[in-house]
């Protein structure tokens, strides 16, 4: 599984980000070696396509979909959780449902 | 790390407010307890913390506790926090402390606001008693176990100085030109 992990240094979450990233998927019994990128000019948002930090893609694909007039820039990013509440972290529930849906893909 | 310091005089502003007037910080000479807010649209921390904000406020205002919040991010860069949307937010939140734009960002410069959302609160003197977070848990307000700003106010409005005066503000860091 090719797991890719953005982030921008100055949005404070992206550390537990990752922390629950690697244990959803320890849970999930999937091993799978992260690629960590740190997006680090507004030029390169716009290359990666970065709409926030932090931004979790499997075999490319964000595991919550991309609104389609989103911008790429330097930002934190805003997930609504599923109580509705925002969040500037997907909840595990969101980063397990993107490794199931991949899993399910391939199977 | 602010400019303002523990124990320092508030910085006087004037700024335009989402109600279309003009905020200056006399106008808010008969609140017993002052807490001016960087804050604005975007940003998911201020997003968690927002509920909170109002709460608070709501908890508050009989006690004579005025929150001021104030967005100054560079909307050429972020226009989701433009003046227009800044409106709008405050509209569908119903926010119950007024919303201010500092679009010279000299505001936050004075004060040394890194963060948003980030507190200065201040006493009836308005001398800096408090700075730093809302409480210790952006993301989960059933995971708060220290309420920064609530128990700041509870010592301020008894006339003494809040065991926690200071803590780092966490949130985005504040748009600047």
């Amino acid at each position: 599984m090719d797991i890719q992990f953005l982030y921008y240094e100055d949005c404070p979450s992206h550390d537990e980000a990752l922390e629950r990233l690697k244990e959803v998927l320890n849970e999930e019994g999937v091993q799978a070696e992260i690629e960590i990128i740190k997006v680090e000019t507004e030029r390169q948002a716009q290359e990666l396509k970065f709409i926030g930090s932090p931004t979790i893609l499997i075999e490319g694909q964000d595991i919550v979909p991309v609104p389609p007039d989103s911008r790429y820039y330097l930002s934190c990013r805003v997930y609504q959780l599923e109580d509705g509440r925002f969040s500037p972290l997907p909840s595990r529930e969101m980063i397990r449902a993107g490794i199931l849906s991949n899993l399910r893909m391939k199977s | 790390m602010a400019t303002l310091k523990i124990g320092d005089p508030v910085i006087p502003f004037m700024l335009p407010g989402v109600d279309d007037k003009e905020h200056s910080l006399t106008d808010y000479a008969g609140a017993e307890v002052l807490a001016v807010i960087f804050s604005c649209n975007h940003c998911p921390y201020v997003l968690a913390w927002e509920d909170r904000m109002i709460q608070i406020q709501a908890d508050y205002m009989d006690k004579g506790v005025r929150f001021v919040a104030i967005n100054s991010n560079d909307v050429s860069k972020y226009p989701a926090d433009s003046f227009p949307n800044m409106k709008r937010h405050a509209a569908e939140k119903d926010f119950n402390f007024p919303y201010l734009f500092d679009e010279s960002q000299e505001i936050p410069a004075a004060y040394g606001a890194t963060r948003t959302p980030e507190v200065f609160l201040f006493d009836k003197s308005r001398v800096l008693q408090y700075h730093g977070a809302i409480d210790d848990h952006y993301d989960n307000p059933n995971a708060v176990k220290k309420q920064y700003l609530r128990d700041a106010l509870d010592a301020v409005l008894s006339g003494k100085t809040p065991t926690v005066q200071e803590t780092p503000p966490v949130g985005c860091t504040i748009k600047w030109k």
